[in-house]
């Protein structure tokens, strides 16, 4: 119904490869995050999956069926566009309705149609206004309503919230959610912020420097990262690498350990290191240290944590969640 | 950085603003005044500004002596229509150049600007030799299709830079839609574009309007528009220049007064792109 498969995709600007045969499938109904660090070639990605852009080689699949040489909107897809790109001389209505208007759906149809996607989302007392009239995240959902009308085999978005402030951010990234429960449809969700991806996906595929370094669950990702780039990419804050000493006494080049895997003491432990600042949260607390065996760390402690710079702590990796990685920077089981 | 102006300096700077403005626009404050002078007085040193014997007499000799109305429609029908026709070819073309540009889209755009420097006279013998076998002469379809093609680099240079201003993922959007080339040009980048194809249609409709030396030269009586009508009151009698005031006032009444209010889109028009 909604599967969409990439095999050996490239796609060359000019000298310049953006992305390098990349493979994987998305299943039907799988909510699937391409996220990355900024130019690894995920939006790019989504705009040849969409057919808004030509692949270089290679093949894309939806529903087994390849599409590369088919048209954007014969493709089946709506896409969610970061700056929205709402028609801004047309009605919220019109808006919605376009699609349709383009496919000669008969006036009915289309009323109907317009009618409950705006219900879905709320819209149904903006229908009138026009986009200029509507705060950013009602214009988002217009530009969602109009993905949604289409009944389209996969939704695609394109950093849909990166707009927006963040409390909205994350109301909406809930609405996203429950539309995916609602709907059931294959969604394509493209994202720098990892907190999206892992709270969001059935299944992530990160990128870098346009190649997949890996696909997983959010937890899987978390987990077992396959190298140091996702071991650093996912999580928040950022998994701690040391190499040298410490990671030489356990036969790595280089080892990881995240800010929440740590045991903290004021009296005893591994690693003695100095308090630089502690950030506090409320229900969290980082405290920067800096260890002379292992260079700057995160730690992550729960509630409040009354430590004060230039204090020295202890810091213990806990090792049945300690990462090693060889000098290649992949993960060693 | 706000300039901090005194009030004093804010009323000379007015006071030269109009007088300048005067200046510029004494010559056709001038003419107006002469028309309606009689042909001595037009004529008298030291020249009269606004004490003289008033009279419409030189209005109704134009009426008489030549039919406004038709060369009035005839710049019309040349103006208005050699610049829809030419609104009609170079919507695709600024398409094309604004949205599927490539490596030679910035020379093609250059040299298209270039022949507005071409002196009309240098083709002149050609066209006219053309016109004459083609029986082109004197004719709506001849003089308004050159007229056309006079103004098409700037109308296609002008909706270039008006198209470039449209966020294109509006555009990638529609064609998500499923709107064909044509459907996504009609319904949804014409309208978001209306503003910028206005202006550049008044501004090449006043161009139109003023174009003498090819109106001139190519008609005569059944096309002629306005502009010959002004140069027929220019005679070997000598210059009646009451009568020929009066005939050029009537002559740009019609675009003065259009240019009069929109004056707001002229002006966007023509400084287009200068300010991002």
């Amino acid at each position: 119904m909604g599967s969409i498969e990439l095999q050996n995709v490239r796609k060359d600007f000019g000298a310049i490869s953006v992305i390098n045969d990349v493979s994987f499938k998305v299943d039907d109904g799988e909510f699937t995050v391409f996220v990355g660090p900024s130019g690894c070639g995920k939006s790019t990605l989504l705009r040849l999956i969409a057919g808004l852009e030509d692949i270089s080689s290679g093949q894309i699949l939806i529903d087994g069926k390849d599409v590369s040489n088919v048209g954007p909107a014969q493709r089946g897809l709506s896409m969610v566009f970061q700056s929205y790109a709402l028609y801004p001389h047309m009605t919220v209505r019109n808006n919605i309705a376009f699609a349709l208007k383009m496919a000669k759906q008969p006036k009915k149809v289309i009323d109907e149609k317009v009618k409950k996607a705006a219900a879905i989302l709320n819209l149904t007392d903006y229908l009138e206004r026009r986009p200029r009239q509507l705060s950013g995240g009602q214009r988002q959902r217009v530009a969602i309503g109009r993905a949604i009308v289409r009944e389209p085999a996969a939704f695609l978005f394109d950093e849909p919230l990166s707009n927006l402030d963040a409390a909205l951010r994350v109301q909406m990234r809930l609405e996203i959610g429950d539309l995916h429960q609602n709907l059931k449809t294959t969604m394509i969700y493209v994202t720098h912020d990892q907190v999206e991806a892992m709270t969001m996906a059935d299944k992530i595929v990160v990128l870098n420097k346009g190649a997949v370094a890996q696909i997983g669950s959010p937890l899987e990702l978390y987990n077992k990262p396959n190298g140091l780039f996702v071991a650093r990419f996912i999580g928040s804050p950022t998994m701690n690498i040391i190499s040298g000493a410490p990671a030489a006494k356990r036969n790595a080049a280089s080892i990881g350990i995240r800010p929440e895997h740590v045991e903290f003491s004021t009296t005893a432990g591994e690693w003695p290191c100095k308090v630089r600042l502690s950030e506090h949260l409320g229900a969290d607390t980082f405290v920067y240290v800096e260890g002379a065996a292992t260079g700057p760390l995160t730690v992550r402690l729960e509630g409040e944590a009354p430590v004060e710079p230039g204090q020295t702590v202890y810091v213990t990796p806990k090792e049945n969640r300690l990462h090693r990685f060889d000098k290649d920077g992949r993960s060693m089981a | 950085m706000a300039l901090k102006q005194s009030t004093s300096q804010r009323v000379t700077m007015s006071v030269i603003a109009w007088l300048v403005a005067l200046l510029i626009f004494f010559p056709i404050l001038w003419m107006f005044l002469t028309s309606f002078k009689t042909e001595a007085d037009a004529y008298a040193i030291p020249p009269k500004f606004l004490f003289f014997h008033w009279t419409t007499d030189n209005y109704a000799e134009v009426q008489s002596r030549v039919d406004y109305v038709r060369h009035a429609i005839n710049s019309i029908v040349l103006s208005v229509g050699a610049n829809v026709a030419g609104l009609l070819l170079a919507i695709p073309a600024a398409w094309s150049m604004a949205f599927a540009p490539t490596k030679r889209t910035k020379d093609l755009l250059m040299w298209m600007l270039s022949t507005k420097m071409m002196p009309g006279a240098g083709v002149f013998m050609a066209i006219y030799f053309l016109y004459l076998r083609g029986h082109l002469l004197d004719s709506l379809w001849g003089v308004g299709f050159l007229l056309m093609i006079i103004n098409l680099p700037i109308i296609v240079w002008m909706l270039y830079t008006y198209f470039k201003e449209i966020p294109v993922d509006i555009l990638e959007a529609a064609r998500m839609d499923g709107a064909s080339l044509r459907n996504e040009i009609i319904y949804v980048l014409t309208p978001m574009a209306v503003p910028g194809i206005a202006s550049t249609m008044l501004l090449s409709v006043i161009l139109s309007w003023n174009e003498a030396f090819w109106t001139l030269n190519l008609t005569n009586v059944n096309a002629a528009p306005l502009t010959n009508m002004i140069a027929s009151f220019s005679s070997p009698e000598g210059d009646f220049w009451a009568l020929l005031s009066a005939a050029s006032v009537l002559a740009i009444a019609p675009i003065l007064i259009i240019g009069w209010f929109s004056q707001r889109q002229l002006v966007r028009g023509l400084t287009f792109g200068a300010v991002k």
